[in-house]
């Protein structure tokens, strides 16, 4: 797979795109482009040859409402054990995040999968609760556990989300005017191509579907940049080699028997209708939300206000890049993350840090 | 998150297989694929989501240097 990484092709490709003389934006809603795009400077060298990109809402941590964060940091103080994917431990609630919960003694751990979460239900009596987050790349492992029917003190506060219906809003919302999008290759692994078809047919937007290397990320531009010079709007698939259009059928035949489609918020976007997933009603013994429905009664109806000064909802919708907030790298850096964005491994903020001279100063 | 990783399956036994990440193995859950021996897998939060088809994988770089006209590939 080294010759994805392959530097005369890339440099080839980008010639491509200067003599095709593009002034385009372009976007993807993945963590892992966002990570390819700024490890390997190709943001730069893109910006050069007339194409600006944006990340989107493509960080399923950063999506994740203050009230979801509230909700475990309760679950974890009520005495629940809790069980999370790394990433989310220091995101910052309204006081504190599931870090500091833990640090006050609450049972708050890092699991590396869901298998984990049951694994752990298992061992001890305590009520593991599992914080489902994640697209649909995450969500079939937690179909396929729910499915199992796992041990009766294991439940799952569901924050996941799907993609599709987040692109629709993005369109819709006509913020950012779009050239072009570029599908995240894991979520189509699971999805396929099918389910992005209808923003081509009716926005008339040119999709791509790509893959994590740079090269997959510069075929991927000029697979767009190419359908918008032929005045073409489908959905290409540069990651073939994993990415099938009919997706994954046995990921998609679990996730429809285990979860439902539910409207939910996302952070920095209103209500996008059936862009989240509950339990199903033959999996409703395992919601966490209706099995501790006391413990988390006081969050109902209250507002959760974003951090102060934090721009992360702008930058979930590509309005503007992490380095336009003006607390970025400032006051707000991993050791003291202010939003969401700077915390996940996945979040823009976050990524430019790593990878800027901030880090080096360090 | 999303973050997923080419990974050769050395063994299945049920839904799971031990999977070498280039000199790392692990014991990941392979029921969402019908993944054999022998092939990469592409692994997320444990779970393989799909297989890696090594064939497309040729072809798709046959195919970048067609289109970029040259011999790199
Ligand atoms: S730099 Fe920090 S404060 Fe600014 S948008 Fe990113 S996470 Fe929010």
């Amino acid at each position: 797979m080294f010759r994805f990484r392959d530097k005369e092709m890339a440099d080839k490709i980008v010639q491509k795109l200067r003599e095709m003389d593009l002034q385009i934006t372009l976007m993807h809603v993945c963590g892992t482009h966002q990570d390819t795009l700024v490890r390997h400077g190709l943001q730069p060298l893109l910006e050069d040859v007339g194409v600006d990109i944006r990340q989107g809402p493509g960080c399923p941590v950063c999506v994740t409402t203050a009230k979801e964060i509230e909700e475990s940091i309760a679950l974890a103080k009520a005495g629940k054990t809790i069980t999370v994917f790394g990433d989310m431990i220091k995101v910052p609630g309204v006081e504190e995040s599931l870090s500091d919960a833990k640090t006050e003694g609450h049972d708050v751990r890092i699991v590396y999968g869901v298998n984990d979460a049951v694994d752990l239900a298992d061992k001890i009596s305590n009520e593991v609760v599992f914080i489902g987050v994640g697209f649909e790349t995450t969500t079939p492992s937690i179909a396929v556990a729910v499915s199992r029917r796992p041990p009766k003190n294991f439940s799952l506060l569901s924050c996941h989300r799907v993609i599709p219906p987040a692109l629709k809003a993005i369109v819709e919302m006509g913020e950012v005017r779009l050239d072009g999008l570029i599908e995240p290759g894991h979520v189509s692994t699971i999805i396929g191509s099918r389910p992005y078809e209808f923003l081509s047919e009716e926005h008339g937007i040119p999709q791509v579907i790509a893959g994590f290397e740079p090269l997959d990320l510069l075929m991927g531009v000029y697979m767009l940049a190419k359908q918008k010079e032929e005045g073409n709007a489908r959905v290409d698939i540069e990651y073939r080699r994993v990415v099938k259009p009919e997706g994954n059928p046995t990921a998609i035949k679990v996730m429809d028997e285990v979860f439902d489609p539910a409207d939910v918020k996302w952070r920095g976007f209103p209500t996008i209708p059936a862009s989240g997933l509950v339990l199903s009603d033959a999996y409703q013994e395992y919601d966490a939300r209706q099995r501790f429905e006391d413990d988390l009664a006081e969050l109902e109806g209250k507002e959760f206000k974003e951090p102060k000064g934090c721009r992360c909802g702008e930058v979930l919708r590509g309005v503007i890049r992490s380095e336009e907030c003006p607390l970025f790298a400032k006051t707000c850096t991993p050791t003291n993350p202010i939003g969401p964005c700077m915390v996940s491994a996945e979040g823009s903020c976050s990524i430019l840090y790593k990878y800027s001279k901030h880090a080096e100063a360090k | 998150m999303c973050l997923a990783i080419p990974a050769k399956v050395l063994e299945i036994s049920g839904d799971v297989a031990t999977v070498d990440f280039g000199g790392i193995k692990k014991e990941v859950d392979v029921s969402l694929t019908d993944a054999v021996v022998g092939q990469y897998v592409i692994v997320h939060a444990g779970f393989a989501i799909q297989v890696l088809d090594e064939e497309e994988a040729r072809e798709t770089l046959a195919l970048f240097d067609q289109i970029l006209g040259g011999n790199v590939a």
